[in-house]
């Protein structure tokens, strides 16, 4: 059990997928204007990362590693995770509109979003089993919720700043984000 | 170097994984087909497709939807127009109604030549900043600020900020109205586009004070207003209105206008 906290904990702070990792830059730096829709983004990444997570496990250890095919996992996960977002979408938009109206705009951003695709290899690649695999993805993807929300609020701020004419724009973006991963790079010294 | 253990079982596996996703999806887009009101779709083949917002609504296709819903109507889309309002109408099977294009005018004449400043501004080149800073830079309390907020907001490039006043490209103007919402003065109005005349003035106070900061402002005289033959032009608050359903087009206050701040175009 301490071992699925380790994962959660890991997952969110110490090694924060945007912060300290770097997967998921794109959409970090792309859809984090308004908070809202941050958060928006962010339930769309959760969602479809515990799922993925699950599915790429099955993937991996039911058909690849059966056949040694395991140097093939990266096509593979590609493969599996856009037809799945492709699929959750339409289900979405049948059964769940609400949920769609939510997610819908998000959902096919996601589609080879690299953080996605990323929480798949950390899985094989640190031999989680298959509730570690879905907790882990679940909680990377709320790492990634979280840092791209507090992001957002910067960036609310930055809307006032005036920062000289070199830097407007993108680039004080970047040097905002890297201050934000230096914060958060405190949080490796938390060795368990 | 097995051929067959190296190449066509991955080969193989790859080609029944892509095939299986395939299979999977199009068997969903049937299961999951959600039908959509076609008119919709066709409703967004008429419209602009420039997402302005002008309308009120998200975006074209948020128009439509909410056209096809009845919660808005035909001649919605300000920068379509009787065009595409006819169309839509079409298509929805009911009357358009008449539809009157519509342009942006910014109505001040204050240039950095003709009007006067209360104090240097050196802050966000931001309309809406500047105006929290004791109503912007000009004395003239209406006055166009001139730091491009509206330019920043138009969706088809067609305002400019010229020698300290907006000046709206009426070529390029589909009259969506962004820019008069976003101005912080209001002063920028949407008024006929084949309209003949304007009054390049919003300042409300009297004569005197408006002679004291600027030198094309309204002071209220009412010559326009005596001499206007079908009675469109009225001076309310310190500074003439005309009324386009009135307005004639005829050019008699232009000519009257002591100030010249009546323009005939």
């Amino acid at each position: 059990m301490s071992n699925i906290f380790l994962i959660m904990f890991g997952a969110i702070l110490t090694e924060n997928f945007i912060f300290s990792r770097f997967y998921g830059i794109c959409p970090f730096l792309g859809v984090s204007d308004k908070p809202s829709t941050a958060l928006g983004m962010g339930m769309a990444v959760t969602f479809v990362m515990t799922l993925s997570s699950a599915a790429t496990y099955a993937v991996y250890y039911l058909l690849l590693e059966p056949f040694g095919l395991e140097y093939l996992k990266t096509i593979a996960f590609i493969l599996v995770i856009a037809s799945l977002v492709q699929f959750i979408e339409m289900f979405l938009k049948k059964y769940i509109p609400s949920l769609y109206g939510a997610l819908g705009i998000y959902l096919p951003l996601i589609t080879t979003n690299c953080a996605v695709l990323g929480a798949a290899l950390v899985n094989i690649q640190d031999g989680h089993n298959f509730i570690e695999s879905v907790v882990f993805g679940f909680s990377a993807a709320l790492g990634f919720t979280m840092a791209i929300v507090v992001f957002a609020g910067v960036r609310a701020k930055m809307e006032f700043a005036d920062p000289p004419k070199a830097f407007k724009g993108f680039p004080i973006l970047l040097i905002a984000a890297s201050l934000a991963a230096m914060a958060f790079s405190g949080f490796s010294g938390m060795k368990f | 170097m097995n051929f067959i253990h190296d190449i066509l079982v991955p080969a193989l596996i790859f080609v029944g994984l892509g095939a299986l996703m395939g299979v999977l999806l199009a068997v969903a887009t049937k299961l999951f087909h959600v039908k959509k009101d076609e008119r919709a779709e066709e409703i967004v083949s008429c419209l602009p497709g420039a997402n302005c917002g002008g309308c009120g609504y998200a975006g074209c296709s948020a128009l439509a939807d909410a056209i096809v819903a009845g919660e808005a109507k035909v001649s919605s889309c300000t920068v379509g127009g009787a065009e595409v309002a006819s169309k839509i109408a079409g298509i929805m099977g009911v009357e358009a109604g008449k539809t009157v294009r519509m342009r942006a005018q910014v109505m001040c004449s204050g240039t950095h030549s003709n009007s006067k400043k209360k104090y240097i501004y050196s802050g966000a080149a931001d309309c809406a900043a500047a105006s929290k800073l004791g109503g912007g830079d000009k004395l003239c309390p209406n006055g166009c600020i001139g730091l491009g907020t509206c330019v920043a907001h138009c969706p088809f490039d067609a305002i400019h900020v010229e020698n300290g006043i907006a000046k709206v490209d009426n070529s390029r103007c589909r009259g969506c109205g962004i820019c008069a919402s976003t101005c912080p003065k209001g002063v920028i109005r949407l008024i006929p586009f084949d309209s003949a005349v304007w009054v390049g003035c919003m300042s409300h106070d009297n004569g005197r004070t408006v002679r004291s900061y600027c030198d094309v402002g309204c002071i209220g005289c009412k010559l326009c207003e005596k001499n206007c033959p079908s009675g469109a032009i009225k001076v309310d608050g310190n500074v003439a209105a005309i009324d386009y359903d009135k307005c004639t087009g005829c050019g008699i206050c232009a000519e009257k206008c002591p100030r010249k701040i009546i323009h005939k175009i």
